[in-house]
């Protein structure tokens, strides 16, 4: 399968978000890819209010099965969550359980006005109802192969695919 | 099991937390590394994670301890697991099968989890070996042995303080003989690669051959705390002294009792640590414990993100 380029499809997700005019947003991005094009859109955006990142492993609902990631990163929210209004960002969406796992992780530091999502890529499999509200792309991916957002030493960012070795999610 | 390391499964994976012995660094660095993402939990407003819900973890304490016991409940509760608190003194004629007797019967009420204290050396090993493969047995302190999770939370301590672990000069200083935090201290050290790890005691104080646990030993302050990043103190354990290994507390005070003169021989950006409890004027003065450069306050607090981390690491891990 031809992948789309990302770089293209990062300007493409950042002007649909620039055009949507919101007022006195907050970013946070999920780890890895979500903090990478958070960290952009940031920028690009100019965006006032402090960036916030978020490990999802505690939360996530496959603890049971998986155990603990190898390497949780520290969430870090440097914004009072209450009443505010964010946008949750992803690399690649894909059953959404990510997603309700970020949720619920962001109500535990407050109660925000208005959560909506941006994703790079919908890559469909949806197992909740979980609609992004920003995309780069929409893209058809067999269950049986992963989608992964990459970035090498320039920043520069990628796609890349490959069979499913283990159930990742 | 691991025949040779009765912690880790054939696949080389953490299935109980007995003793930092043996303890690959790897290991140790995944818990210090996931302690710090719970650092950042229990800064929040919601001081609570979902992730072992439906989890019964048992506290056994066959022995007394408020702070450790008080910590793991509090690290247990915060990851929204049920605990039950169990003080239990046991008198010393009843100790195997009372103890496995005890463990049976809380295995049958689906227990997931036991974090065990005890006055005899092995007995968290014990219960390991026993209980179910799916239960994890985590050692809150057994005799004079081993003391992991204290031993981790001040390598976390020392790592937030100091960074790096591969330039530093450590001392230990006191009780070493009676001390399963020292122990434990000394193979967490070690095996992080801290180059130099010192024992400051006088001769009653040290077990026989202590340097083959690598470490140097010293007879004096004056000597002993020369360039010295990290001071770790030990309490004086008055309840585990059965002879005369000291003439007084006053006397030890005299020698060994880290005064602010004392503290001035090491490096000045050193950072001061103590287990708890402390014995005020035996082996610290009030003005080094309160002090700039102490760090034993921070030591609780990292105490309960440590604790978070190895009690999920366990509970994630496949048998």
């Amino acid at each position: 399968m031809r992948l789309p380029d990302a770089e293209e499809l990062f300007q493409i997700l950042a002007k649909k978000i620039r055009s949507a005019g919101i007022q006195n947003i907050a970013l946070v991005g999920i780890h890895t890819g979500g903090v990478w094009l958070a960290q952009r859109l940031h920028q690009e955006l100019n965006i006032q209010r402090p960036l916030g990142m978020l490990d999802v492993s505690f939360y996530r609902d496959d603890f049971d099965k998986r155990g603990l990631h190898a390497q949780v990163k520290p969430s870090e929210i440097p914004f009072d969550v209450e009443k505010s209004n964010i946008l949750l960002i992803d690399d690649v969406l894909y059953t959404g359980r990510t997603i309700r796992a970020a949720i619920n992780e962001l109500f535990d530091y407050g109660r925000p006005g208005c959560i909506s999502l941006a994703a790079l890529i919908d890559r469909g499999g949806r197992q909740l109802p979980i609609t992004p509200q920003y995309v780069g792309a929409e893209l058809k991916i067999p269950d049986n192969q992963m989608l992964e957002l990459q970035r090498d030493e320039n920043d520069k960012l990628s796609l890349k695919i490959y069979d499913k070795t283990s159930n990742h999610e | 099991m691991n025949s040779r390391n009765p912690q880790l499964n054939e696949n080389g994976t953490l299935q109980h937390l007995l003793t930092t012995e043996g303890l690959p660094v790897s290991v140790l660095l995944h818990i210090l590394d996931t302690a710090e993402s719970f650092v950042g939990v229990t800064e929040r407003d919601v001081k609570k994670i979902p992730l072992l819900r439906g989890k019964s973890i048992f506290n056994l304490f066959f022995e007394p301890s408020t702070r450790t016991r008080t910590t793991f409940e509090i690290a247990a509760k915060r990851l929204s697991a049920d605990v039950i608190n169990l003080n239990i003194a046991v008198s010393s004629e009843s100790k195997g099968e009372t103890l496995l007797d005890t463990v049976n019967n809380l295995s049958a009420m689906n227990a997931d989890m036991f974090v065990v204290r005890h006055a005899q050396s092995g007995a968290a090993h014990l219960i390991a070996k026993h209980v179910r493969s799916d239960i994890r047995v985590i050692n809150a302190g057994d005799g004079s042995h081993a003391h992991p999770t204290q031993a981790l939370l001040d390598m976390f301590t020392i790592r937030r303080y100091k960074r790096e672990f591969r330039n530093l000069r450590v001392a230990i200083i006191g009780d070493i003989l009676h001390s399963r935090v020292a122990r434990s201290q000394i193979h967490a050290l070690t095996t992080l690669g801290v180059p130099e790890v010192r024992v400051i005691a006088p001769k009653t104080l040290l077990p026989k051959m202590v340097e083959r646990l690598g470490v140097h030993v010293y007879h004096t302050m004056e000597k002993g705390l020369k360039d010295i990043d990290v001071l770790m103190m030990l309490r004086l354990q008055n309840e585990r002294m059965t002879g005369a290994n000291l003439p007084s507390s006053e006397e030890y005070f005299k020698y060994y009792g880290l005064t602010p003169e004392k503290l001035s021989l090491a490096r000045r950006d050193a950072i001061v640590m103590h287990p708890g409890p402390m014995n005020r004027g035996v082996e610290i003065d009030s003005a080094v414990a309160d002090g700039k450069q102490s760090v034993i306050l921070p030591q609780v607090t990292f105490g309960i993100a440590v604790r978070m981390a190895v009690m999920s690491i366990l509970a994630g891990n496949q048998t």
